[in-house]
């Protein structure tokens, strides 16, 4: 059992970092629809970084920074041109998604540096826990930290409030004397950056090693958990782990039934985005708007200004 | 604290906004600013708490000369703008709405925001549940936390713009002992209305703005007839207007009922002729659009009947309403009308009621010249929608609709229309009638009211508030009633 | 037309291909090649004999029928991003024909087509049924459909449609011969793919021009609170578009069943779903560039494949080539409008508010 929990937890990581990138840029307003290509994108550029220089810091840096580039260039062409975010996102997932396949050809199926296992001293001792939380590598711990770092930001701080004004009404923000368009496109960055980051730790540490389409479909999925995540760090990081343990039990099932091997691995994607397709269904909002209380498990209200412009004067 | 705005200038692009605007307010001062809808009084006060910039004039403040960049800017100045839809976030608390954009340490400190926030309260005799979501609290208590958030702010000048709009007479009433409180404590306090009552009511000093500049400043009291004469223009001639004998009815609307999130209208009664004209006058949202809406089918009525020529409409829903010769042509031409990206051909291709499958593009084509020409659209049968300006978006409008029809129903027919092209309008509209068409519209124009309807119905507050004969009304009267004073 | 004039209208088009090319030749640099070679590899091994024309030919024909299907999805205002999960069904669907009928040619071809048809509409139906009456966005909705084709397809290909003794990836027992498209010569060209795609391009731009129903569809699109007060039921118009666009989708799928791979594979969409959203995007949603546009995509992606045996490099090239180009084209078309906003706004006031549709009905 430990064990299975210690397994899900450090398969999931990298979901976290794209997950909670995605809901920070999302927050403000800005849609990266990109998220399945720049995340192959990055796990190559992780690779190939951490390949070339021998440090693996070098690949997280490298990958966090192509990623969010990517992620600013969406906010660009809203803010700056005016374009659509959807278009511009879908455009710029089938690029890098290409991208990761040209420019990573010369590293396909090589063994490459991967992040050094470090368990927490004294801490791993303890009984269960410790095997579950402490046995990992410094990425896993980061993605935690992560998650508590993130509600904190945006429930707890100033800053984090603003950055919720951003997404949710503009003209109110800029009334209260927020450089919306300047916000946006910082947290476009700094989202775009964590999906990176979580596009590296495939590479280097939950998938080792980078082959084409390494981690194909599992951007979409991050896109359909920020929404079963209600914008929420905790909620979006609640759905990585149950996407964790789906995949982990499709694997398990496997051994039952070995003829659908691969049938039970594309199972997940499905049923993740149905769950998500059960929550925001009209039923469940009647129900959340009866009893205000079950918000916050089942609610789901988008950031209102998610994919619109804001023009000052 | 008190302000001087000098020659003030506002434009955008070619529409002139504010067009050379001076206003002084002292401070402790209770200061009235009056015109009708599109005066350019909200504009003004954007442009004074720094949410839109100046095109040129200048901006003091205790006699200095000041730079509004930005919202942030006036803030830092002391001036504080509530917004008429007052800009809150409504998912969020209302503690977080109260500590939203203010300075302090990075970590929030919500324990002690939330004691401020019921001190501040307190101070005025509002209360307020910290952790509730804004959207659950009435658009006056939504004022409220946003006053008390400026306050706490520093505001020293207070600008509320049409703060009155869809909140309950009780509310009302503190606001106004919560804006005397605070201009005796000194705090210069602007009022901006088109509201004759409530500006009598509670300012010491008027100022009145007309199509973008001031036409008159006034002490209070003041005859109320001066006030209206200033903001609406003088006292029109009305033309002689051609007897329609008013045949048997065409609509009769008994006891109907309809809400919306902000208002709701009950037991609303109307009976049009064949050929008569209907005017609905009163502020925006004091129901002229619901009823409107309920008419034309694109609200279902909570409540009561509606019948066309003794065929009960009230639940066909609205494309049962166009089949039976019912239109409506809403205010917001490129919004609810036309479709922006699509050319003149292809509206009145759009329009037409033909099942036919392939489209006739020689016979549309045709079709469309003859009706620009009839219509004198200024665009050629490829311009789209929104290249045309708002004037010939109306008359496009107009040439759309169905011929021979049982009821038209509009909002605003000429907003924002020169005199001109407003006359020829009506004189379209008009001509409708002699063929039995009956005309029910709303519009904030009093003079367009008094020409061109038989009947006026005076809207407050979710309700008909006096019907009065066009014939006999005089601008003065409608002035007072759309202020809710019913006079003798 | 002058020269001025024609620089002034295809400058935008111009520049962001002039654009597309400088980043194809530096990546193609730094991936040590040489460009011009790449390019002679790529048109030669695209249409350097008539069997490979034929193979170029048998990607345009999905390629284009799936790019006009979404035409029709575009044109109504919505995303179908679900495509790739209609070509997927429609291929199920054809297969299913391919490999339980038995009869001549004639007729097992046609039901396939029909049954690839019908499959693609019902796919995207479900879709469209999810956002019209389910308020599920169809990006989300029309994913989640295709991961469930996808899922199905492998099943499927590893379960009740395995090869005989061997459960294999690589795909079911080929179909039998009489259910093949018929083809050209020597060449894997089906004349009757070509004919199918051709004609759905005339269909689309007829549909979209020429009739009321597309011109009805096309309000709903750009303004679906106007439209409806002009009478038209919005609901069953976007439905429609689903399923005209999916119907399209899953023809695709069909050809790729029963005329390219002649058996279902796990990947039997090819991603000419996605590949046609790129198509629909730098033909400006307009129909008759759609067949050009979709020849120079087919060709970079045929003619990549022969890049890792003579220049060793990846056969992505073609795919990052058609990225580039999409994404130039769309930015030059940002950079073109603020441009001329800027000059116009001293003139003609603030931009227009963006039209936020309402919900109706």
């Amino acid at each position: 059992m430990d064990v299975t929990l210690a397994s899900i937890l450090a398969a999931s990581t990298p979901l976290i970092f794209v997950v909670i990138g995605e809901t920070i840029t999302e927050k403000a307003g800005v849609i990266n629809l990109s998220l399945d290509g720049t995340v192959l994108l990055s796990a190559m550029v992780g690779f190939a970084g951490a390949y070339e220089s021998g440090s693996v810091i070098v690949g997280f840096a490298a990958a966090a920074l192509v990623s969010a580039l990517a992620a600013l260039l969406v906010a660009y062409s809203s803010i700056a041109l005016r374009l659509n975010q959807v278009a511009v996102g879908f455009v710029l997932f089938q690029l890098t998604g290409e991208l990761s396949a040209f420019l990573g050809d010369p590293y396909v199926r090589i063994p490459g540096p991967t992040v050094t296992y470090r368990p927490i001293p004294l801490l791993e001792d303890i009984p269960f826990i410790g095997k579950i939380f402490f046995q990992h590598d410094l990425i896993v711990y980061g993605s935690i930290v992560l998650i508590f770092l993130t509600y904190w930001f945006m429930f707890r701080t100033r800053r984090g409030l603003k950055l919720q004004a951003i997404g949710e009404r503009p003209e109110a923000a800029h009334s209260r004397g927020m450089p919306v368009n300047r916000l946006r496109y910082l947290y476009a960055a700094v989202g775009g950056g964590l999906v990176g980051i979580g596009g590296a730790a495939y590479s280097l540490g939950a998938k080792i090693g980078w082959s084409e389409g390494h981690t194909t479909g599992l951007g979409w999925i991050a896109l359909a958990i920020v929404i079963f995540g209600g914008w929420h760090p905790y909620r979006a990081a609640f759905g990585v782990y149950l996407f964790g343990a789906l995949q982990f039990s499709a694997i398990k099932l496997q051994d039952v039934f070995p003829d659908l091997t691969q049938v039970l691995g594309t199972l997940p994607f499905p049923i993740m985005i149905f769950t998500l397709v059960l929550v925001y269904s009209d039923r469940v909002r009647s129900l959340t708007d009866r009893y205000p209380a079950l918000r916050g498990i089942l609610g789901s209200d988008p950031p209102s200004a998610i994919g619109t412009r804001f023009d000052v004067d | 604290m008190g302000f001087e705005l000098r020659e003030i200038h506002k434009h955008f692009g070619s529409v002139r906004a504010n067009n050379g605007v001076n206003l002084s307010v002292a401070s402790g001062e209770l200061h009235g600013l009056l015109g009708e809808n599109g005066a350019g009084k909200s504009t003004l006060m954007k442009v004074l708490s720094g949410f839109h910039q100046k095109t040129s004039g200048e901006i003091l403040v205790d006699g200095e000369s000041i730079d509004l960049r930005s919202p942030a800017d006036a803030i830092e100045h002391g001036i504080g703008m509530l917004h008429q839809d007052p800009l809150v976030f409504l998912p969020f608390t209302v503690l977080d709405n109260f500590l939203i954009g203010s300075p302090g340490p990075e970590r929030l400190n919500r324990r002690a925001a939330a004691r401020e926030l019921a001190t501040l309260a307190d101070r005025f005799g509002f209360s307020f549940d910290p952790d509730t979501p804004t959207r659950r609290l009435t658009v006056g208590e939504r004022q409220q936390l946003e006053i008390l958030r400026l306050l706490w702010l520093g505001a020293r000048v207070l600008i509320l713009d049409e703060p009155t709009t869809g909140i309950s007479a009780p509310q009302r009433l503190k606001l106004f002992a919560t804006l005397k409180e605070l201009a005796a404590e000194g705090m210069s306090v602007v009022f901006v209305s088109h509201k004759l009552e409530e500006v009598e009511e509670i300012c010491e000093r008027v100022t009145i703005i007309r199509a973008g500049t001031v036409v008159g400043e006034r002490d209070l009291p003041c005859p109320a007839a001066e006030l209206v004469e200033l903001m609406f223009g003088g006292e029109v001639e009305i033309g002689e207007r051609p007897v329609v004998g008013l045949g048997p009815p065409r609509l009769t609307v008994s006891d109907l009922t309809v809400r919306d999130r902000m208002l709701s209208v009950e037991g609303f009664n109307l009976e049009v002729a064949e050929g008569e004209v209907i005017g609905f006058a009163g502020l925006e949202g004091s129901g002229q659009r619901i009823v409107l809406d309920a008419l034309s089918g694109l609200r279902s009525a909570n409540g009561g009947t509606i019948t066309v020529n003794g065929r009960d409409l009230t639940k066909v829903g609205y494309r049962g309403y166009l089949d039976g010769g019912v239109q409506f042509l809403p205010a917001g031409r490129l919004e609810e009308g036309l479709v922006a990206g699509l050319t003149l051909t292809e509206h009145f291709v759009l329009s037409s009621r033909s099942g036919a499958f392939l489209i006739d593009w020689e016979g549309a084509l045709a079709e469309t010249v003859e009706g620009i020409a009839e219509y004198s659209v200024k665009g050629t049968p490829d311009s789209t929608a929104e290249s045309l300006s708002g004037g010939n978006q109306q008359r496009l409008l107009l040439a759309m609709l169905q011929d021979n029809l049982e009821v038209l129903l509009m909002e605003h027919p000429t907003r924002g229309l020169d005199i001109e092209s407003a006359a020829w309008v009506w004189e379209q509209l008009l001509r409708r009638r002699e063929d039995g068409t009956a005309i029910v519209f709303a519009s904030a124009d009093l003079d367009e009211l008094l020409e061109y309807s038989d009947r006026i119905l005076v809207f407050f507050a979710g309700g008909v508030l006096a019907e009065v004969d066009a014939r006999t009304s005089s601008v003065d009267e409608l002035g007072h009633l759309i202020g809710g004073k019913v006079t003798s | 037309m002058n020269f001025a004039d024609l620089w002034k209208r295809s400058r935008i088009g111009i520049i962001a291909v002039a654009l597309a090319l400088v980043v194809g030749i530096l990546l193609l640099l730094v991936a040590g090649a040489n460009p011009f070679e790449a390019l002679g590899v790529i048109i030669d091994g695209s249409l350097g004999s008539s069997i490979r024309i034929g193979d170029t030919l048998m990607v345009w024909a999905p390629l284009v029928l799936a790019a006009a299907g979404l035409l029709i999805t575009f044109a109504a205002g919505l995303w179908n991003i679900g495509v790739e999960g209609q070509i997927t069904f429609g291929a199920i669907a054809a297969s299913l024909v391919a490999r339980e009928v038995s009869g001549p040619t004639w007729l097992i071809v046609t039901l396939a087509l029909l049954a690839g048809l019908f499959g693609g509409a019902f796919w995207a139906l479900l879709a469209g049924l999810l956002r019209t009456y389910g308020k599920v966005n169809e990006i989300f909705g029309g994913l989640g459909l295709h991961f469930v084709a996808t899922a199905l397809a492998v099943y499927l290909v590893l379960g009740p449609w395995k090869r005989a003794g061997v459960a294999s990836t690589s795909g079911t027992e080929p179909f039998p011969r009489e259910s093949w498209l018929p083809t050209v010569g020597s060449t894997r060209l089906s004349w009757l793919a070509i004919v199918v795609a051709v004609a759905s391009v005339f269909g689309v731009f007829y549909l979209l021009r020429g009739t009321r129903f597309g011109l009805r569809l096309k309000a709903v699109g750009k303004n679906m609170r106007s439209a409806f007060l002009l009478g038209i039921p919005t609901g069953p118009y976007m439905l429609a578009a689903f399923a005209l666009g999916g119907g399209l989708a899953g023809l695709a799928g069909a050809i790729q069943a029963t005329g390219f791979h002649h058996k279902l594979v796990p990947s039997i969409s090819g991603g000419y779903g996605f590949l046609g959203i790129l198509v629909a995007m730098l033909a400006g949603y307009a129909a008759r560039w759609i067949a050009p546009i979709a020849f120079v995509f087919a060709m970079l992606a045929v003619g990549s494949t022969l890049l890792p045996l003579k220049l060793g490099l990846d056969s992505s090239v073609g795919g990052v080539l058609q990225g580039v180009l999409v994404l130039f084209t769309v930015l030059a078309q940002g950079w073109q409008s603020r441009r001329r906003n800027r000059a116009d706004e001293a003139a003609l006031g603030p931009p227009e508010p963006p039209v936020i549709p309402g919900e109706v009905g």
